[in-house]
């Protein structure tokens, strides 16, 4: 047992030394599974930014809930108090008929024209402000569904419409990266295989003497697979410094935007857990990669 | 340690490279095979390591029955002789040491193990000095001695050889040829292909001819 680790080991370096011999193609390759990894990784932090954007309308959501013309003031708060003790509400306001049209020439510019109406024509409205912060926007439209639904209540509508439709948005997105990454993935695979088919058929004459000498298909195919794993492992490293890089050179400008709405967003780059998905996963597409060509060609490769 | 039983051998396309061919050789001896090109003397060697496999008839080599080993125990069939092409078949990007050490090192030996016999094989076909240099600054009769240290480094029971003076001078072949009966002395199986008709008469030894595929002399043990 420690005798096959100890050789696993020697193939392991042999195979680092293999591409430090050969740097310029060894890079090529790295660098064409880097890039093509950095790209689905590159969306990924995007949409995840994307998505902290969209989680942060909890503070203004309110749900308006405007009720029939005349309900008396006193049956107002009687359903305001009974809302107040519903779960998953934080708060409710009342406003009058009289503080809203109030509100409604202040900020309307109509003013005097509002003045030559005879009778208010506006509802009480009680605000609404859910609780459920980080719920999301399912959990408030749902709230708005029930308010909608007491009696007493003409309609309860919920005004971060945007929110959801930003919502089933970054979904799509996400199934699209999701894609992506599978179709790029797949890509890497061929990148790899066809690296190692190169490789394998360059020292043809070298496998077929180890054949013939009692190498088994194991011993051959070790540094093959080591050499696709490294390759996979160094794109997989280089796709998160082109993606870390890449964040860095927006992150002055993304502030700048942000500071222009009044927030203090900052890009988030890929985080520990993606990056090492990132390089597990391209180790492990460079290991099949490599896998596949093997599987392929060494039993072609036979001595005679 | 090698027994032929009505031996048969066919490629695509109908050409028959051996017919019919039965012999027995016992631990321990020495046999030439000889005949002209296209005999059969490589295919016959082809089908003792394993490279092919006799249309028809039986095959036993060092007490293994060919036909029933399966695919993946032939590398380890292929441990237990020893083999001499006549081009050498050397890796030419690694170093003496390298090349002779190559069977140690895909049996999974340790290192202490490897440099020891590799060095004692080395020794044994004089080229100790020689270790850390790549084969193609050798002369083409240290090159063939290079192949033989790979053959003998793992001590195996049967050495085969292809034409291994094919491309040497007379001296040259006589020191190759002297080494492996410095081998042989020592109980090891020898069997040599070869049309190096001087040698075959220089070593007295038993004669096995092939003509169109077929056996037509052997001329049984002989004791020099």
């Amino acid at each position: 047992m420690k005798n096959h680790l100890l050789r696993h080991l020697q193939v392991f370096f042999y195979s680092l030394g293999e591409l430090a011999r050969a740097p310029l193609t060894a890079f090529m390759t790295v660098a064409v599974i880097g890039i093509t990894l950095a790209l689905p990784a590159a969306l990924y932090a995007l949409l995840g930014n994307l998505q902290r954007v969209g989680g942060g309308w909890d503070e203004g959501a309110r749900i308006s809930v405007f009720l029939r013309l005349g309900a008396s003031q006193t049956a107002a708060q009687a359903l305001a108090g009974q809302i107040r003790a519903m779960p998953g509400v934080a708060d409710v306001q009342y406003i009058s008929p009289a503080a809203a049209l109030k509100e409604f020439k202040r900020l309307s510019g109509f003013g005097n024209t509002l003045d030559l109406l005879d009778s208010n024509p506006l509802p009480a409205v009680l605000l609404v402000r859910p609780a459920n912060h980080g719920a999301g926007a399912g959990a408030a439209q749902k709230l708005a569904q029930t308010l909608g639904r007491l009696p007493g209540v003409a309609l309860a509508q919920f005004d971060l419409e945007w929110v959801r439709r930003l919502d089933a948005l970054l979904r799509l997105a996400q199934r699209g990266v999701l894609i992506l990454a599978l179709l790029l993935g797949i890509a890497v695979l061929l990148v790899v295989g066809n690296t190692i088919r190169l490789a394998i058929l360059s020292r043809r004459s070298e496998i077929e003497v180890i054949k013939l000498i009692g190498g088994t298909d194991a011993f051959i195919r070790r540094p093959f697979l080591y050499a696709g794993l490294f390759q996979g492992l160094f794109g997989g490293l280089l796709a998160w410094i082109l993606v870390a890089a890449s964040l860095a050179l927006l992150a002055g400008p993304v502030r700048n935007l942000a500071g222009l709405y009044g927030s203090d967003f900052e890009l988030a780059g890929l985080g520990l857990r993606a990056g090492t998905i990132l390089l597990l996963g391209g180790a492990a597409l460079g290991w099949s990669g490599s896998r596949l060509a093997v599987g392929r060609h060494l039993r072609a490769i036979e001595p005679g | 340690m090698i027994q032929l039983n009505n031996v048969f051998k066919r490629y695509p396309g109908g050409f028959d490279a051996l017919r019919n061919v039965s012999f027995e050789v016992a631990d321990g001896e020495w046999v030439f095979i000889t005949g002209h090109s296209g005999a059969g003397k490589s295919t016959l060697l082809k089908i003792l390591t394993l490279i092919e496999h006799a249309s028809r008839g039986q095959v036993v080599v060092n007490n293994k029955n060919v036909a029933r080993l399966p695919r993946r125990r032939i590398p380890y069939f292929r441990r237990e002789i020893g083999v001499v092409f006549q081009d050498n078949k050397l890796l030419h990007d690694r170093t003496v040491f390298d090349n002779v050490a190559l069977p140690l090192v895909v049996a999974g030996l340790s290192h202490q193990e490897i440099g020891r016999r590799t060095r004692a094989a080395l020794d044994k076909v004089g080229l100790l000095g020689k270790e850390k240099m790549h084969p193609i600054t050798l002369s083409g009769g240290e090159q063939q001695r290079v192949g033989i240290a790979r053959a003998v480094v793992n001590k195996p029971a049967l050495l085969l050889a292809d034409e291994p003076t094919g491309n040497l001078d007379a001296d040259m072949a006589d020191q190759i040829i002297d080494l492996f009966d410095d081998f042989n002395r020592h109980g090891v199986c020898v069997l040599i292909a070869t049309h190096d008709l001087r040698q075959i008469q220089r070593m007295r030894k038993r004669v096995l001819a092939l003509k169109d595929g077929e056996l037509i002399v052997d001329s049984g043990s002989q004791t020099a």
